[in-house]
């Protein structure tokens, strides 16, 4: 198809109706509300299933709910998770959770922000929160240990609460009442 | 002022001069900075931006980062550039854009002082003997980058440069048949009381500044230039201090024509109102004719920031179009009507 261009007018061609049309737009624009966001001051708020930096979370009593199963340092396709577990010695200040981690390092220059962490946790301990564009004066700073990632992690409302109820279990076994003929 | 009184003549001349040339260059340099930054911050608001706002209250201080920022870069020579013309380009580019500024009268007196570095009897015939250098620094450094796109940008300034030149030195041969005096000063003169030379002769007007646009390598003329087809055209292979020096020279040739403009067109640094109009016979009224030029200059660099975002680059072609084939028929009709108008009159 060819579509003829249109013979301009006198009019058109001196340039001046261009020129009004060409003020109009750009006055128009001058004035308008500015679409800037500030950036570092005011951010994006990002949509609900948001897959940002994975940090570890504790239950509402404080535990650390981690038990250093490997699962999610296993399936990290680009090994950002390295976990160290507790080992054999027992930790009094663990809370009745087993096998709470001796260290959990994310290298967040390494995560690819899959999420299939989050996915495979056994336990609900590892989320991808909102969290982006981390950045850090070096690379050992952008390891993130296992206090910085519980603390930017928070506390996980978990309808669940395993350990809690392992807890109380313990509890009654210890007050399980026992028959006279077995002591 | 005892000092001052006991110099002779020349020496009084040769003291006021300096310190004239001094003060001028001085104040010129934040002039540029300020129109950079209105030019980055108008950019941004006709672009629905807010632009920079970050170094400094409201991002005044920008253009001091921008210049420290580009004099810290690294000073890189390419191999396959001719050095001598190189090094020479930025220089002759931005030495004519201050020279211009030596005869306009950017205020009536301080003192006894005439606030014109030079009171030339042939003012207009020294702009522009001294703007057509002003070509030869792009020129210069389209040839001797040796690379194909300042090659491309350094041609099409000669062109552009060369043509307008010729439209806009037509342009206001009419002005001067009014005024009847080639001295600025004897123009702003003749447009005391609000008699601007822009309401006698609105087409010399229109096409001093459109020629104008042409010869600062704006936009709509902004071929030497045009970054999205020759990358950066004359400056491409230029970086830090060099490259500095023709951005200065840039705006530095804006901050000329719009005070060329204004004091052929505009009545220079008089007002028609209180009394503004008859040179000042106090410090305080010198300072507020020198102010009166800087706001008349600032409202003509706003619309060559404006007109950026209005108008599309022309072609090569419909430039040269306009400029042969429009501007020097019209600006000789124009001088010819002048003429017979005169004439008639007399």
């Amino acid at each position: 198809m060819i579509v003829n261009r249109k013979e301009l007018s006198w009019w058109e061609r001196m340039y001046l109706p261009a020129i009004a049309s060409g003020f109009k737009v750009t006055l128009r624009h001058f004035f308008k509300k500015k679409v800037t966001m500030q950036y570092p001051e005011e951010k994006w708020s990002v949509p609900p299933g948001y897959r940002g930096a994975p940090y570890l979370v504790k239950d509402q009593e404080g535990r650390t709910k981690c038990v250093s199963c490997q699962l999610c340092e296993f399936v990290c396709p680009p090994r950002a998770i390295s976990i160290t577990p507790p080992g054999p010695d027992v930790q009094t200040e663990a809370g009745n959770v087993e096998k709470r981690p001796r260290e959990f390092e994310i290298n967040m220059l390494r995560c690819i922000f899959c999420g299939l962490c989050q996915e495979v946790c056994p336990e609900e301990a590892i989320f991808l929160m909102k969290d982006y564009s981390l950045t850090g004066q070096s690379r050992k700073e952008m390891i993130y240990n296992k206090e910085k990632l519980l603390a930017l992690g928070g506390v996980h409302n978990d309808p669940i609460m395993k350990w809690k109820h392992k807890a109380q279990e313990a509890e009654q076994q210890e007050t399980f009442p026992v028959p006279e003929e077995r002591q | 002022m005892e000092l001052i009184n006991n110099l002779t003549q020349t020496q009084q001349f040769l003291l006021f001069s300096i310190l004239k040339v001094l003060c001028v260059f001085v104040a010129v340099l934040p002039l540029i900075g300020a129109s950079v930054l209105a030019e980055r911050r108008v950019s941004a608001w006709i672009q629905d931006r807010i632009g920079p706002n970050r170094v400094g209250p409201f991002g005044l201080l920008q253009p001091l980062a921008d210049g420290v920022k580009t004099m810290l870069k690294e000073d890189f020579t390419p191999n396959h550039v001719r050095k001598v013309y190189f090094w020479l380009a930025p220089a002759i580019t931005v030495i004519p854009a201050f020279l211009t500024l030596a005869v306009i009268p950017f205020g009536s007196r301080l003192g006894s002082e005439k606030m014109v570095i030079a009171d030339l009897n042939v003012g207009i015939l020294y702009t522009f003997g001294i703007v057509s250098l002003g070509v030869y620094g792009i020129v210069l450094a389209g040839y001797s980058s040796n690379s194909k796109y300042p090659f491309l940008g350094g041609i099409r300034a000669s062109a552009q440069m060369i043509s307008y030149e010729i439209a806009m030195g037509m342009s206001v041969v009419p002005l001067f048949m009014l005024v009847e005096s080639l001295n600025l000063g004897d123009v702003i003169a003749y447009q005391a009381g609000g008699a601007w030379l822009v309401f006698k002769q609105p087409l010399a007007f229109a096409i001093f500044l459109v020629s104008a646009f042409a010869e600062t390598n704006r936009l709509p003329f902004d071929l030497p230039e045009s970054e999205t087809e020759l990358v950066g055209g004359y400056h491409t292979e230029y970086s830090s201090m060099k490259f500095l020096l023709f951005f200065l020279g840039e705006y530095a040739n804006m901050i000329a024509s719009s005070a060329m403009m204004v004091t052929l067109f505009f009545g220079g640094w008089t007002l028609p109102i209180f009394g503004l109009d008859q040179p000042a016979s106090s410090l305080v009224g010198g300072f507020i004719h020198i102010g009166i030029f800087v706001g008349k200059i600032g409202i003509l660099m706003t619309l060559f920031i404006w007109v950026r975002w209005m108008l599309p680059r022309f072609r090569y072609d419909q430039l040269m179009d306009i400029g042969w084939k429009r501007f020097i028929p019209m600006a000789l009709a124009n001088i010819l009507l002048t003429a017979i108008v005169l004439w008639v009159m007399h």
